[in-house]
């Protein structure tokens, strides 16, 4: 029991980095990244073909850091001059990609048979439990860093012009802010999270295949986002949590119902995902942790 | 040669599938402004809408796919008005989120119904015409004529009918069209109907090409998207051409890359599309 509660925690943390991630962009420029599982995957992939080349953990995990943030680049310049359901399309189909490589490029990710026996880092010299006591600890940690980052970008000049954008982008434009490269530079960093986010992943699980990075996965996010709250990275957080203790659940739930196939068990618990997701956003589009609009600098009032 | 001649005739008749749910994806972007990822579901509803009909009740294609269109356009207009139609003020993303999450309740409905095995509809095997040396199913050249057949039935209601000539206003120009009586709201139903419907269509004519499972549709989504994308989003003739256009570049495609590739060519062609022309090939109606 114990293990399964530490297993839970870990996939928390990890969610929590993809769902940082989403509201990076959603919640600050207002863009959507419908491939969230792409880059995801590439920085599970990065990362275990770093470390399976001989490279140190730490330098698998720059390495996707790097990856993703380079091809968050190459996704979107093409489409940042375009309307947003342009992007939405667009890295829906990124991630479709993304799996296709990693289906049939059997030289690079070992198809469908999936790279296995990724290094688990201090595993050796822990044991089993304490590695992954040790590997809940150092999720949490890396969670905290970017949360704590990304509310300093939050409260920044930075945050605020990235906000301005979101609202209204003429109007940015017009104050002088650098759309563009406002957009590219949040989408390079929110890739960038989201592809550690996958390399976190593939040494926890020490395998990763192309049956992990299901588009499933980016509408959990989507769903962790809204009930946390757009806007918000503690909102973010706070609603991956929710989301995979939810999940959880809903395990237990279908247990309790008899006489039902494993596939509608499965159908049941991705049904549930959908109904909770549009649920949502119909009663609650703000989220549990609305966004918290800070009030403007006070102007030095002349005085006559 | 032959072989550019054999891609090229496969490219119109994919093509020629494709077009029916971009149509129907198309219909509803022009009209309600909104990206709907849940007519994946609804191509795989009149799926097994038309497979039920065909293969357990015993009727001919023909039937099955007015079954399968009338199933799925109730199914979309009541999704739609209950999960949808709320969301329309919060802005096109909002509503693009929610029809994903529809998307997944409905696969997962056809799923918790039927399972995940493959079904095939029950059609006599025929031997495919050789011209020479270019080789055509039967089956694809009766898909080919059905598919024509409803695009030209759709051009006319579009052309000639209230309802038609009424979408295309509201699809012109919202506000002027509310100014003329037209009521946005039965207007927004009846698109939901067509476009849903059509999509249900479209899922059939994939079907009746292979087999069908939970997935059809949705490895079908990026094909409808690219068309649609690249024939101008919101453009119905657009749809069409995109949709023609794509089945081609899709089939050459195959004659360079491995077929596994096939549904990238549909993300490249998008990419491109939008870094030369980004409002396609016949241009964007609603912007």
């Amino acid at each position: 029991m114990l293990s399964y509660v530490i297993f839970t925690l870990t996939l928390c943390g990890i969610y929590a980095l993809l769902a940082l991630s989403l509201n990076l962009i959603w919640g600050g420029v207002g863009l959507v990244n419908l491939g969230l599982a792409g880059f995801f995957a590439v920085g599970a992939y990065a990362s275990a073909i770093a470390t399976g080349a001989g490279a140190p953990v730490l330098i698998g995990w720059a390495a996707a850091l790097i990856v993703g943030a380079v091809v968050g680049l190459v996704v979107t310049f093409a489409t940042l001059r375009l309307r947003d359901d342009y992007l939405a399309i667009v890295t829906l189909g990124f991630a479709e990609v993304i799996r296709l490589v990693a289906l049939n490029e059997r030289w690079l990710t070992k198809g469908s048979d999936g790279i296995s026996g990724i290094k688990a880092p201090l595993k050796a010299e822990l044991g089993l439990q304490g590695f992954s006591v040790f590997y809940l600890g150092l999720v949490t940690l890396i969670v905290l860093v970017v949360w704590a980052l990304l509310r300093r970008i939050d409260l920044s000049p930075y945050g605020r012009a990235m906000k301005a954008i979101r609202e209204d982008q003429q109007l940015a434009a017009f104050a002088g802010k650098t759309v563009l490269r406002f957009k590219l530079q949040a989408f390079a960093l929110s890739a960038a999270i989201a592809a550690l986010s996958g390399a976190l992943y593939a040494h926890f699980q020490s395998y990763v295949s192309p049956d992990h990075f299901q588009p499933l996965i980016t509408i959990y996010i989507f769903l962790a986002v809204t009930a946390g709250g757009v806007g918000r990275p503690s909102g973010a957080v706070f609603g991956a949590y929710l989301v995979v203790i939810f999940l959880e659940a809903t395990r237990f739930a279908t247990e309790w119902l008899p006489g039902l196939q494993p596939v509608q068990i499965a159908a049941m618990r991705e049904m549930m995902i959908g109904v909770a997701l549009i649920l949502v956003l119909h009663l609650r589009p703000q989220g549990i942790m609305p966004e918290r609009i800070p009030k403007a600098p006070r102007q030095p009032t002349p005085t006559a | 040669m032959t072989l550019l001649l054999q891609a090229l005739i496969n490219g119109l008749m994919t093509g020629a599938l494709i077009a029916v749910p971009a149509i129907g994806f198309s219909a509803i972007f022009a009209v309600l402004r909104y990206p709907n990822f849940a007519i994946a579901s609804y191509a795989t509803i009149g799926a097994f809408a038309a497979w039920w009909a065909n293969a357990v009740a015993g009727l001919p294609v023909v039937p099955a796919l007015a079954i399968a269109f009338a199933v799925t356009g109730v199914v979309g207009v009541v999704a739609e008005e209950t999960s949808l139609k709320r969301l329309r003020d919060n802005g096109a993303l909002i509503v693009a989120i929610a029809s994903i999450a529809l998307n997944l309740v409905l696969e997962n409905i056809i799923r918790f119904i039927f399972g995940n095995d493959m079904k095939g509809y029950d059609l006599p095997l025929a031997r495919d015409l050789r011209f020479g040396e270019l080789r055509i199913g039967p089956q694809q050249l009766q898909s080919l004529a059905l598919s024509v057949a409803i695009m030209a039935a759709m051009f006319l209601f579009l052309r000639y009918t209230r309802f038609g000539k009424a979408m295309r206003a509201v699809a012109d120009n919202p506000d002027l069209a509310r100014l003329k009586g037209i009521d946005p709201a039965r207007i927004a139903i009846v698109t939901v109907f067509l476009g849903a419907g059509l999509s249900g269509v479209g899922g059939v004519l994939i079907g009746l090409d292979t087999s069908i499972d939970p997935l059809t549709g949705y490895r079908v989504l990026l094909s409808v998207f690219a068309a649609a994308v690249l024939g101008g989003l919101g453009s119905i003739p657009g749809a069409v051409v995109g949709a023609l256009a794509l089945g081609i570049a899709e089939e050459l495609a195959l004659i360079a890359v491995p077929a596994t590739y096939r549904t990238a060519v549909g993300f490249v062609a998008i990419l491109i599309m939008l870094t030369f022309r980004p409002r396609g090939i016949l241009g964007e109606r609603a912007t």
